[in-house]
C-alpha cells in the first residue's frame, strides 16, 4: 500500500490515572487502526512516564519538592473523582482485574508494542524539574512545534 | 466457510479485542478469514466499524450463548 498513514494526536495534560487510561485507550485503538499515533505528555501528564524508581539526580530545591509532590509513575497517580486519599485508585485497579480490561500501565507497554510514539514536552519538563534520567526509556523529546507537525496531519486530535 | 485463523478474545475488555484482531489478520493472507470470538458487548460496533475502516470485510456475524463470532475476511 502507497497511501500515507492516517495519524491520531493525542496531548496528555492530566496526570489523572482515569484520564490516561483514556487516552492510552484510544491510542491503542487507533494503533489498531493502523494510525500513526503519537501522544505528546506535558504538564502533569509527564507524571505517567516517570520511572518508579528513585533516580538521583541533581535539582534545585523547588525541582527536588516538585518531585517529592508528584506521582512515581503511572500506577501511583490518582483518580480524577473518587480518589479518596488513595483508596480509589485500589477501588479501579481491583475492578479493572475483575473485568479483566488493562491497567494503566499495562496499556502504555502495550502502546509502545504498537509503536505508538510517546513524546515528552521538554519545557514543561524544566518547570516541573524533571530531567530525561528520571523518565522511562524510548521517549521522543519536543516542544510545540514538532506537536503540530504531527497535529496538523492528524485526523483525529485530542487534548485531554 | 473455511476458517483460516481464530482469535479466542473471550473476557478481554476493550481494547483488547481490536489490538489482538489487527495483530492476528496480519498473520493472514489477502482473502482468508479470521474468526474472532468476544464476550464484549461493545465488540459488534467496534469491529463493525474496524473492519470498515480498514479495509477488510466482515462477512459472518452471529450470537451464541453471549458470545460474538465474527468473520472478517481480510482485504
Amino acid at each position: 500500500m502507497t497511501e500515507e498513514k492516517k495519524r491520531t494526536t493525542i496531548v496528555l495534560f492530566s496526570g489523572d490515572y482515569d484520564k490516561a487510561m483514556a487516552a492510552y485507550i484510544i491510542a491503542n485503538g487507533a494503533a489498531a487502526y493502523d494510525h500513526e499515533v503519537t501522544i505528546f505528555h506535558t504538564f502533569w501528564g509527564l507524571n505517567a512516564l516517570r520511572k518508579d524508581e528513585l533516580v538521583p539526580v541533581k535539582k534545585g530545591f523547588l525541582e527536588q519538592m516538585f518531585g517529592k509532590m508528584m506521582p512515581r509513575g503511572a500506577d501511583k497517580m490518582g483518580l480524577s473523582k473518587m480518589n479518596f486519599a488513595g483508596m480509589g485508585p485500589k477501588m479501579i485497579k481491583h475492578v479493572i482485574k475483575k473485568h479483566n480490561a488493562m491497567t494503566l500501565p499495562e496499556l502504555i507497554d502495550m502502546a509502545k508494542e504498537q509503536d505508538v510514539k510517546l513524546v515528552a514536552c521538554t519545557m514543561t519538563m524544566d518547570l516541573l524539574g524533571l530531567q530525561q534520567e528520571e523518565l522511562v526509556h524510548g521517549l521522543d523529546y519536543a516542544g510545540v512545534a514538532a506537536y503540530l507537525g504531527d497535529a496538523e496531519k492528524g485526523n483525529v486530535n485530542l487534548f485531554i | 466457510m473455511k476458517i483460516d485463523l481464530v482469535l479466542d478474545a473471550k473476557g478481554l475488555a476493550c481494547p483488547i479485542p481490536i489490538v489482538k484482531t489487527k495483530k492476528a489478520i496480519e498473520n493472514l493472507e489477502s482473502g482468508q478469514v479470521l474468526e474472532v470470538l468476544s464476550t464484549d458487548k461493545g465488540a459488534k460496533s467496534d469491529l463493525t466499524a474496524w473492519t470498515q475502516s480498514t479495509g477488510h470485510t466482515l462477512v459472518d456475524y452471529a450470537e451464541e450463548n453471549g458470545i460474538l463470532i465474527f468473520r472478517i475476511q481480510k482485504g
